[in-house]
């Protein structure tokens, strides 16, 4: 199954948004998991519900979440980041 | 009040099977985290932990006991079995009546459940082993230990996480002074490296992958350990007319709630912790010598506990030494405090100070002498023993050489 980016990012900002308790049209690309008010074990939680959406694995530790190739800054980058995984995935 | 010394002490550890087997590694900065041998360890993300791949549980226990032993009741079992012994105490008549057993544990029989678990829902079986239940439950280590030393005062298991241990001794050490017991067996157990307990720690990303490096600004994450640490304590003008050897006496206990984060730990109950064992020992801050960090090698844990000791000790921070035995045996979890209290009673009697291996390098917000990678001599009088729990929950011990 191959997703197009489009529909990686709806997909993304569904999780964001119930993980935020956000309506989906609050979330857009542009918003950080920050300014959505998304904490550490929000992160964490997000990133399990997207691996179990997608059928993936994130490489993501959160003593440093900076060292990770997977980009969490905002939820455009968390979708790009996916397209990757997938992307490299054996069909 | 009465005032409560140590007569006695046990572990089983990754890193040793007897007191001076462990002080031994510590030492000579052994460390005892290599590659978990566990069923299924190809589907774990994280395969490391301070495991105790030596242990043969057939050349201690018999099939009978076996059958109704998890393996942190074995664990408990043998080092009481080790501090009783060094104590040398037989429980009988009134002492018996007024000696008990307190022990922290945060998965009890963990390794029971997932065995059978797998039974039911894997192997599709109907039927367990009729002892599941006091194989398992949490209080079954604190319950064997009762019975067969023959303690029949104040007795249960207490369950705070990673402060377990702390908070155990810590109740020993009340009742003691309090005049409600006269002997208490106590300390922490902990058996959680099977899939299931592993696989647990891995879905919250804090784990590291290839080694516990605490304080270092390299760190990334703990590493799971088991085994336990038992002492027994007891009233102190008791111990010296019965000639017993002291190894230390506890002279404080504080313990504290953040109220604030189930995961992340706060500074403040931190400090406040380490102030009231001060406190509650009766001595000043710059009496501290040297501290045995909870340092789990966490982003989080490791800058908290580090600014809170600059909160509780102001520029005495400095001057003192900390160091994180964690690197060595691992994350014992509720075990830990148990265990790392070998390490103050080492500090205390042998002069030495155990080091924080696998510091590779300087954080700024991580600027204590944290002791690295090896051990130190020094002359200390007073030592802390810090554990700071997931809930938020603190328990700090104080104790003084003798």
């Amino acid at each position: 199954m191959s997703h197009t980016i489009d529909e990686i990012e709806k997909k993304v900002i569904a999780i964001i948004a119930e993980q935020a308790m956000l309506d989906v049209q609050d979330v857009t690309a542009k918003s950080t998991l920050e300014e959505i008010g998304i904490d550490s074990l929000g992160v964490v939680e997000s990133i399990f519900s997207i691996e179990e959406e997608f059928d993936i694995s994130v490489p993501f530790n959160a003593n440093e979440p900076e060292k990770s190739d997977f980009d969490i800054s905002t939820v455009g980058s968390i979708a790009n980041a996916i397209f990757g995984l997938l992307s490299e995935k054996p069909a | 009040m009465k005032r409560v010394v140590i007569t006695g002490a046990g572990t089983i550890n990754a890193r040793g099977h007897t007191v001076s087997d462990t002080l031994e590694a510590m030492r000579e900065g052994r460390c005892g985290i290599r590659d978990l041998d566990i069923r299924d360890v190809d589907r774990l993300a994280v395969k490391i932990g301070g495991q105790d791949i030596d242990y043969d549980e057939h050349s201690h226990f018999n099939r009978q006991q076996i059958a109704l032993y998890d393996r942190f009741t074995q664990f408990a079992i043998l080092s009481a079995g080790q501090a009783i012994a060094q104590a040398g105490l037989e429980f009988s008549g009134s002492l018996a009546a007024r000696s008990g057993v307190v022990l922290g544990t945060s998965g009890g029989g963990l390794s029971t459940q997932d065995e059978n678990y797998r039974v039911v829902y894997e192997e599709g079986k109907n039927r367990v082993h009729p002892f599941v239940v006091p194989k398992l439950m949490n209080n079954a280590a604190a319950s064997h230990v009762s019975m067969q030393w023959n303690l029949k005062g104040p007795s249960f298991t207490v369950a705070t996480a990673c402060a377990s241990s702390n908070h155990a001794m810590g109740q020993a050490f009340m009742m003691i002074r309090s005049g409600m017991a006269d002997v208490m067996v106590t300390g922490g157990s902990e058996a959680m490296l099977c899939f299931g307990g592993v696989k647990a720690w891995e879905g919250l990303r804090v784990m590291s992958k290839d080694a516990c490096r605490p304080f270092s600004a390299t760190r990334n994450g703990m590493v799971q350990g088991e085994g336990a640490g038992v002492f027994v304590f007891e009233e102190m003008t008791r111990a010296k007319a019965r000639g017993a050897e002291i190894l230390a006496e506890v002279i404080g206990f504080a313990m504290t709630s953040d109220a604030e984060d189930i995961v992340m730990p706060s500074r403040q109950g931190a400090a406040r912790a380490i102030k009231g064992a001060m406190q509650d020992a009766g001595i000043d801050r710059s009496a501290v010598g040297y501290i045995n960090a909870h340092g789990t090698g966490t982003a989080a844990n490791d800058k908290t506990e580090c600014a809170a000791v600059a909160d509780a000790f102001g520029p005495h921070a400095d001057r003192l030494m900390i160091s994180s035995t964690k690197s060595m045996h691992g994350h014992l979890i509720g075990g830990t405090g148990a265990v790392e209290l070998l390490a103050c009673i080492m500090a205390l009697r042998d002069g030495v100070i155990a080091p924080t291996i696998g510091y590779e390098e300087h954080d700024p917000e991580c600027a204590l002498d944290v002791v690295p990678n090896e051990a130190r001599d020094a002359k200390v009088d007073v030592v802390l023993s810090n554990a700071f729990a997931f809930g938020g929950l603190n328990a700090v011990l104080a104790l003084r050489g003798v």
